[in-house]
């Protein structure tokens, strides 16, 4: 391991590393432009110049200089910063003194490093350069004046996102980023563009001109669109959320979201339910608290426990429903479940639903078979992940269920479950590929689970674990890829069909027959409205969308930046969200109203604060007190069912990315996203577009 | 000022190369190793170029799809090189070096001469389509110096009257004498041969 020394502090690094690495690790900031952690490294902006004897007499880029033995490193001695202040001189003879209208100002890493290593005057007098702006889509903006051409939204694109649209062209004085063909840039992760960019070249077009950090109030939070529990940070303004970026968590998201998780939340704005609702004469009115319980309280009296249900949607929390589960438990009804999708998950095995190899385990895995998923859009954050570790070149890919671009590279097995009995009978060769494999993953995605048939699917996806040796001594490369914030929270706090309970399908089905009369909707939107037969629908949720829209009675939720609510990602990670803003109006935590209806009929629930729901959920379930840790390896063991599947092919339940539930359904900038990326319809400038 | 975008070019709506072509495009993907294609880049440009006369986008897509490359790839490669022409250009393409040895020896004449030859400036293609005149950068020929590159071959040792000729004869249709314009052979001494006149101990006559 070469020794080396910065700025008299000696140390040790293992090959390979970087001089500005190496100097990271002993806390000593080195300032750069193109050089970012998670991309390849440019070496082009010059900024991380250093002193490195022995060597040539001149300064040295730091970010692509390798570390050696006995390397003596100064990074700030007179002529680093010489340096620097040229390179920094140079970078701002075409950039324009436009900060006073720059988005990106306040947080802009060059003019944070101009403070530093800045002239206070130009000695550039000759005509600067203009760049005309590109169209990147609706979600990024761009000012390609200001530009300083680190490429690293080049490199994000062609990298992380794995499409290639973005690039240099041009040389010299007249390159430019561009796609060159004018066409937006169709990644699901595009918003990190905006993040990457050091400059004001690239910012959000839905947040322009809205607001300026300095004036954000920032709540550290968890994103609910999609199972990954990305971290978040929600930037407020007054009791707006402004925007939403990421926060770092190397085991989740490292530093990404998708563009749903940044951009839908102009939706919590939009179609709030912010007042309780009862419908009178066919038509839902304002009602008070009162009113609306002692409506559902009127319909319940005498109602038997059998023609009770109630059914949890994707969003909800974990605290919610378990007090809606403990409701139902002390009115006498099992009818409850929270796989809205009708997913044919077994909540007895905490394996059987689980993401097992946990998120960073994919950076291990060097087999994966993915089995009716569209990783992609169901969790575009994990889908960068795999393509980060199949660019390795050491992940092999194969694919169960539909052809479609996943901007990597896989062996398409087959489309449905026929393949997949091949590979649960072990006939298959792809089987033996993943028995000599080290360490093999194979992620069974919702498309294969939520259908008729998905406990049969589960079953011979059991069996295929067992013959391809998916569970090993400290690896379990069994994992469910789930699309639903809510799924392992509600099946760990158990909110599923009791003794002689009735699954979503059978809740469905009675309703419509008659023979369950009401239906309590925690949020659930995804089911078809019109099975609810003459059910007396009670729907407490943020949104109103499908469920308000039937409901009988409207109570008024908590969208997920307005609560302090527990969720579960699909690895089986306990997190928090915090509460940024006040739900709007009327409109309360899920859990106390579940609390105070509670009251109202007479089964008072025995939680009255935060503390003491947190107790139940820990007495309810031990997953919960390791909360913000690490997911706990769950034990392993049989699960699913055996018989004759379905000979359909695996279907990817997002039939579109940008809307999948209420808040981005709301989002006027999702709606747009819809027209451009999945209805293939690009915004033309009209000339007065600015 | 922008580079793209700023002119309007219209594009043909697609490309292929012809059997000639393709033969040659095979050629030159064979020669690097299996997964190494995108060497092949910068060749298959040319190819494409000498088959058009330009390189349309649908050029470019087309040399991106043989090589499996993303397109931008392609056209990052295409913008970098000037000798790339990305708008359709006159049947001759007359390159005059303006580099400091071209201009020492007088290229500022050779300009005049395509001024007065062709009727245009650099930049600009003539009425009939037939010349296009462009300055470039160094072309390494600064022992010939001045010179104009047309197409593959270079005329050198020019001045104003030869580049006339050269341009006329051009025009005629006709192939001038490639090279120098004086009749030296490559880059020998202007004036035939200054050493080794003979051989040195020998009374034979020298000369190369």
């Amino acid at each position: 391991m070469p020794k080396l020394t910065i700025d008299g502090i000696e140390i040790e690094v293992e090959p390979g590393l970087t001089v500005l690495q190496a100097a990271e690790r002993l806390g000593i900031e080195i300032p750069r432009f193109c050089y970012h952690d998670r991309l390849s490294i440019a070496g082009n902006c010059r900024m991380c110049l250093v002193e490195v004897s022995p060597g040539p007499p001149k300064p040295s880029a730091s970010c692509a200089l390798p570390v050696a033995e006995g390397m003596v490193v100064k990074t700030d001695s007179p002529m680093v910063r010489k340096g620097r202040k040229g390179v920094m001189e140079f970078l701002l003879i075409n950039h324009p003194l436009d900060c006073p209208i720059c988005d990106q100002g306040g947080e802009c890493d060059l003019q944070d490093q101009a403070m530093l290593y800045g002239l206070d005057r130009g000695r550039y007098h000759e005509e600067k350069r203009a760049v005309l702006d590109k169209d990147l889509g609706p979600l990024v903006k761009t000012c390609m004046t200001r530009c300083i051409q680190c490429t690293r939204c080049v490199r994000f694109s062609a990298e992380v996102a794995g499409v290639p649209d973005l690039g240099a062209v041009g040389r010299g004085e007249h390159m430019e980023i561009t796609t060159y063909v004018g066409k937006a840039v169709g990644s699901e992760l595009s918003g990190n563009l905006v993040d990457l960019c050091p400059v004001g070249a690239l910012t959000s077009k839905p947040y322009a001109f809205s607001s300026r950090p300095w004036e954000l109030r920032k709540t550290e939070s968890v994103d609910v669109f999609d199972a990954i529990g990305c971290n978040i940070r929600v930037d407020v303004r007054g009791r707006r959320v402004m925007r939403v970026l990421p926060r770092i968590n190397e085991d989740v998201n490292e530093e990404w979201i998708s563009d749903k998780s940044r951009h839908a939340v102009d939706g919590l704005m939009a179609q709030r339910l912010d007042t309780p609702l009862v419908r009178r004469g066919g038509k839902l009115a304002p009602a008070t608290w009162n009113e609306a319980f002692s409506a559902i309280a009127d319909k319940l009296k005498g109602m038997p426990a059998e023609k009770i249900a109630a059914l949890a949607g994707d969003m909800a929390d974990c605290e919610s429903m378990l007090a809606l589960k403990d409701l139902m438990t002390a009115l006498g009804s099992h009818n409850l479940d929270c796989r809205q999708d009708g997913a044919g998950l077994d909540p007895a095995q905490r394996a059987s639903y689980l993401f097992n190899s946990t998120i960073a385990g994919i950076d291990e895995a060097d087999v994966l078979l993915i089995v009716g998923s569209n990783p992609r859009w169901e969790a575009a954050v994990l889908n960068a992940r795999i393509r980060k570790r199949y660019l390795t070149g050491k992940l092999k890919i194969a694919v169960v269920g539909p052809r479609i671009n996943l901007t990597y590279r896989y062996e398409h097995l087959g489309d449905g479950p026929e393949t997949l009995s091949k590979l649960a009978d072990g006939t298959h060769p792809f089987v033996a590929t993943m028995k000599a494999a080290e360490r093999p993953m194979m992620i069974l995605g919702m498309g294969a689970l939520a259908r008729p048939d998905g406990a049969v699917v589960l079953g011979a996806a059991r069996r295929l674990a067992t013959a391809a040796l998916l569970v090993r001594d400290g690896w379990n490369g069994f994992n469910v890829l789930h699309t639903a914030a809510a799924r392992v929270g509600g099946l760990d706090v158990g909110f599923v069909p009791g003794s002689g309970g009735l699954d979503t399908g059978a809740i469905l089905e009675g309703a419509s027959s008659g023979k369950i009369g009401f239906v309590y909707l925690l949020g659930a939107d995804e089911i078809d409205m019109a099975r609810l037969g003459k059910a007396f629908v009670v729907y407490q949720g943020s949104h109103g969308d499908a469920g308000a829209n039937r409901a009988d009675v409207v109570l008024p939720g908590a969208a997920y930046t307005e609560k302090n609510a527990t969720y579960v990602n699909m690895e089986g990670r306990v997190q928090s969200t915090r509460t940024a803003v006040f739900p709007p109006g009327e409109a309360r935590e899920d859990w106390t109203v579940i609390r105070a209806l509670s009251g109202v009929l007479g089964k008072p629930l025995p939680y009255d604060d935060d503390a003491q729901m947190r107790a139940r959920l820990v007495a309810a379930n031990g997953v919960f007190a390791g909360r913000g840790g690490a997911p706990k390896a769950a034990p392993w063991g049989g699960f699913g069912e055996t018989g004759e599947m379905d000979p359909a092919p695996f279907v990817s339940p997002i039939g579109n990315f940008y809307m999948t539930d209420p808040i981005s359904r709301a989002s006027a900038t999702m709606a747009e996203c819809t027209s451009v990326f999945v209805m293939g319809r690009q915004a033309q400038g009209t000339g007065t577009h600015g | 000022m922008s580079t793209q975008s700023s002119t309007y070019v219209p594009q043909p709506l697609s490309f292929a190369f012809t059997p000639a072509y393709r033969e040659k495009a095979a050629a030159a993907i064979a020669k690097y190793p299996e997964g190494r294609q995108a060497s092949a880049c910068m060749a298959l440009l040319d190819l494409a170029q000498r088959q058009e006369g330009w390189l349309s986008r649908a050029a470019m897509d087309h040399v991106a799809e043989t090589l499996g490359m993303p397109p931008i790839r392609v056209y990052e490669v295409a913008t970098f090189y000037t000798m790339y022409v990305l708008q359709p250009i006159g049947k001759h393409h007359v390159q005059v070096c303006t580099n400091l040895p071209c201009w020492l020896r007088g290229s500022d004449e050779i300009l005049r001469a395509c001024k007065d030859a062709l009727g245009v400036s650099p930049g600009e293609t003539t009425s009939d389509g037939l010349f296009t005149v462009n300055e470039v950068e160094c072309a390494g020929t600064c022992v010939n110096a001045p010179m104009i590159q047309v197409g593959d071959d270079t005329y050198e040792d020019l001045d104003y009257e030869s580049a006339k000729k050269v341009l006329e004869a051009l025009k005629r249709g006709e192939k001038p004498k490639v090279g120098s314009q004086t009749g030296r052979q490559c880059s020998c001494p202007a004036g035939g041969p200054t050493t080794l006149k003979k051989v040195p101990g020998a009374d034979v006559k020298g000369g190369a």
